[in-house]
């Protein structure tokens, strides 16, 4: 298993009119868009818009009903091995913390699952509970444990699910923190989240997605100034878009 | 191997009416365990063996199975899960008519030559209680996957290494399942009865022991042993609850 | 301090538990190799009455071997040892018996011992049965429609009692028993859960004496009808016959046939006593 900088490349990864529906509801539809490497991506959006969707059909969690997800790279064990996901609730297995680290690096197949484990718990300052039970830390601890779990597989693109949305001011400052010291590290980060201030702090660019429909996709530094659409400028202004 | 030696107190109480047949056996009862009647004890022992080996053996089989069960998908799937649920149901002396047809030197596996011994007993009981673990593993892991699914997915985990992981997340919860089918099988008389023979010091267990007394008229004795299988099966679940609540207070 | 101290108890209780099975379960491993044991088809009254727990030792001490008997109704150990499921058979119906040796799976048959069928009902006779005719009392029985709990299985007892009734000139056919107004119940099962529902039902019952004497579930029964000859029940042995049933333990099987009806064995069965009374008498004649 080849080391990150020389593991053949993935991205840039192009959505082409995805459209998901379930049952006769359509959630998502006609978003394009392509992920370039080394960007900091923020999808955001009023609850309800698609968000979740979006993610989970560029990870592959899901199927679209419509259109297609393609990476640059054909070689579908590059891909898997290429990209991670931090879910909204961190689901932690029964196991010790260092476990759960080592559990994600065996499935992987890493050639130094106990070494790597002990880096990514280090990096993410939580060496110190190694060997207490996941599920008895608090949401950030668990929250971080996820994160730690992901950065170990080093992915080229690492997909987060509105990771700060429960926990509070504090443990949401150290999960920023990791996300932005693995993006120094290389990777590209696709997140979401419907906190304007999360958005501001974080995004290079932003994806901005209201009732299933990519209706803006700006560099932040614009995006914030000068929404192009009325949408995006209502929910800059605080107003809830329904 | 004789029969059970009476306290002699109650000799002369063998036929008396059936009103105090309950307080007698009890009292019975608390004799034959504070003695440590051998007699007794060697019958117990024969009990715990064979579903002990019984449940071991349905389990390793089980457990795996219930988990595949659970993860795979294949048409008609729904149909074999109701099979099944439905063999949970299975009555144990039809299940110990077929293992006896089964080994009787007149059947198939006749050859084997363990008819009328507890190895006979063993896989009378591992085949009646293996439906029960595997439809309550099946359901346990199906709904675990609910939860983990996305994390497994996520991951690329295999199926087998699924399997795995949510057979060990979950083992509280299977552990219920397993000690189901150890109650189920410690308690059960029919199989036992047809493929052991209730033989005199070789496959005597608590509860043909019980249905040989009952048939005896010697009911004091039947409830005495009746409540110290009761005894027996209670304090081994309550020694398998305090480990379980110890360990899941460590691991969540 | 409380909860510390519960803590502790529960510790205890849990080794406890743990040391108690474990000292169970190693207590019940065979203390010695079991190479030396054949099967014996045998029926539930013989169990019933005891006389295997008092003769089998005595047969073990003699010649080390160890007779595992499983008990089923004669129709049932006849069968299984047709299926070569038994080496040695030991049974209480001459006719079942004579049919399974025609047959060719019975060897070396010998009579061994006989015990007495005795007519049990409620205290107060209301039939007024007692006394020593057994086909004159069940007449009484089936005139008066007084409740009587028949056995119904396959056994040696139940195919005694079939045949006093049909001396009795009492079409003895289920249907036409069964169908009369209810007082003939069949219980399809062993002499002691019979037994155990004549007692419930306080009604007349076609029993061994062997099984009567060792039960303990009487409640107002007791013996009315004993002594006739007719009542007379034979117990034979045979041999399941090896040409039918290679695997068969034939040397060890003829050494219990050869026990069961030597001086000492006779004696042995002899002596088997119930509340002071003999249950079996030992007749083998060579």
């Amino acid at each position: 298993m080849a080391d990150a900088a020389t593991r053949p490349h993935v991205l840039p990864l192009t959505a082409e009119h995805l459209g998901f529906d379930v049952g006769e509801v359509t959630v998502l539809s006609d978003v394009s868009l392509v992920i370039a490497p080394g960007s900091r991506n923020i999808v955001l959006g009023p609850n309800g818009a698609g968000k979740s969707v979006l993610m989970r059909l560029l990870h592959g969690l899901l199927t679209p009903t419509a259109g297609s997800v393609r990476w640059s790279n054909a070689d579908a064990l590059a891909v898997r091995h290429a990209q991670a996901m931090v879910f909204q609730r961190p689901v932690m297995l029964r196991r010790s913390v260092r476990e759960n680290v080592e559990f994600a690096l065996r499935v992987f197949g890493h050639p130094d699952v106990r070494g790597a484990a002990e880096a990514a718990l280090d990096r993410v300052g939580l060496v110190h509970l190694a060997d207490r039970a996941a599920r008895l830390c608090s949401g950030g601890e668990q929250q971080r444990i996820a994160l730690a779990r992901a950065w170990a597989l080093q992915p080229e693109v690492l997909f987060l699910d509105e990771p700060t949305a429960s926990l509070d001011p504090a443990a949401t400052r150290a999960i920023e923190e990791t996300i932005a010291a693995i993006h120094a590290q290389g990777t590209t980060i696709v997140m979401t989240t419907h906190d304007l201030g999360q958005a501001k702090r974080f995004a290079d660019r932003v994806l901005f997605l209201n009732h299933g429909r990519l209706v803006e996709d700006t560099p932040a530094g614009i995006f914030f100034q000068q929404p192009r659409s009325p949408d995006a400028a209502a929910f800059i202004r605080g107003e809830l878009l329904w | 191997m004789h029969s059970f030696p009476m306290p002699e107190i109650l000799q002369a109480c063998r036929y008396t009416p059936r009103m105090q047949e309950i307080p007698q056996s009890l009292s019975l009862a608390f004799t034959l365990i504070t003695s440590l009647d051998r007699t007794m004890l060697s019958i117990a022992g024969l009990s715990l063996r064979v579903s002990g080996v019984a449940v071991l053996t349905a389990s390793l089989l089980a457990l795996p199975f219930g988990a595949w069960l659970a993860l795979v998908r294949f048409p008609g799937r729904q149909g074999v899960i109701a099979v099944l649920n439905g063999m949970m149901g299975l009555p144990p002396v039809v299940v110990g008519l077929l293992i006896y047809l089964l080994l009787s030197r007149a059947g198939p596996l006749g050859a084997l030559g363990i008819l009328f011994t507890p190895a006979a007993m063993m896989v009378a009981q591992a085949v009646l209680i293996f439906p029960i673990i595997a439809a309550l593993v099946r359901q346990v892991i199906e709904d675990a996957w609910g939860e983990y699914r996305e994390l497994l997915v996520s991951l690329k985990a295999s199926r087998a290494q699924s399997m795995r992981a949510l057979l060990w997340d979950m083992r509280f919860t299977l552990t219920t399942a397993v000690m189901a089918g150890f109650g189920r099988a410690i308690a059960e008389v029919g199989a036992v009865m047809i493929v052991g023979g209730n033989i005199d010091g070789v496959t005597r267990v608590m509860t043909t022991a019980i249905a040989l007394e009952t048939s005896k008229g010697d009911l004091p004795l039947a409830l005495a042993l009746g409540a110290v299988l009761i005894a027996m099966v209670v304090s081994i679940n309550l020694a398998a609850q305090l480990i379980r609540s110890t360990a899941m207070k460590k691991h969540g | 301090m409380v909860k510390r101290k519960f803590g502790r108890t529960l510790l205890h209780a849990m080794c406890v538990t743990v040391g108690v099975t474990v000292a169970a379960v190693v207590m019940s491993l065979p203390v010695l190799a079991q190479d030396k044991f054949i099967v014996v088809a045998s029926t539930t009254s013989t169990q019933d009455s005891g006389l295997f727990g008092h003769i089998l030792p005595l047969f073990k001490a003699r010649t080390g071997i160890e007779a595992h008997v499983v008990a089923q109704g004669t129709g049932q150990a006849l069968a299984m040892a047709r299926k070569g499921d038994a080496d040695v058979v030991f049974v209480h119906d001459k006719v079942a018996e004579a049919k399974f040796v025609e047959e060719g799976f019975g060897i070396d048959r010998r009579e061994v011992m006989y015990n007495d069928f005795v007519i049990v009902g409620p205290k107060n006779d209301p039939a007024r049965v007692a006394g020593k005719d057994v086909v004159a009392a069940l007449k009484k029985i089936e005139a008066g429609r007084s409740p009587f709990a028949s056995r119904g299985d396959k056994s040696g007892t139940h195919a005694a009692e079939l045949r006093y009734w049909k001396q009795a000139d009492i079409d003895s056919s289920v249907d036409r028993l069964a169908g009369k107004g209810g007082w003939y119940r069949e219980t399809g099962s062993g002499m002691g859960p019979t037994l155990n529902t004549a007692s419930a039902m306080n009604a007349y019952a076609f029993t061994d004496r062997g099984t009567w004497l060792s039960f303990k579930n009487r409640g107002e029964l007791t013996i009315l009808v004993e002594g006739d000859t007719k009542l007379f029940n034979q117990y034979g042995v045979m041999l399941v016959n090896p040409a039918k049933h290679p695997h068969v333990k034939k040397e060890l099987g003829l050494q219990f046939i050869e026990w069961i009806t030597s001086p000492e064995g006779q004696a042995a069965i002899a002596a088997y006593k119930i509340e002071g009374q003999q249950l079996f008498f030992p007749n083998y004649r060579p």
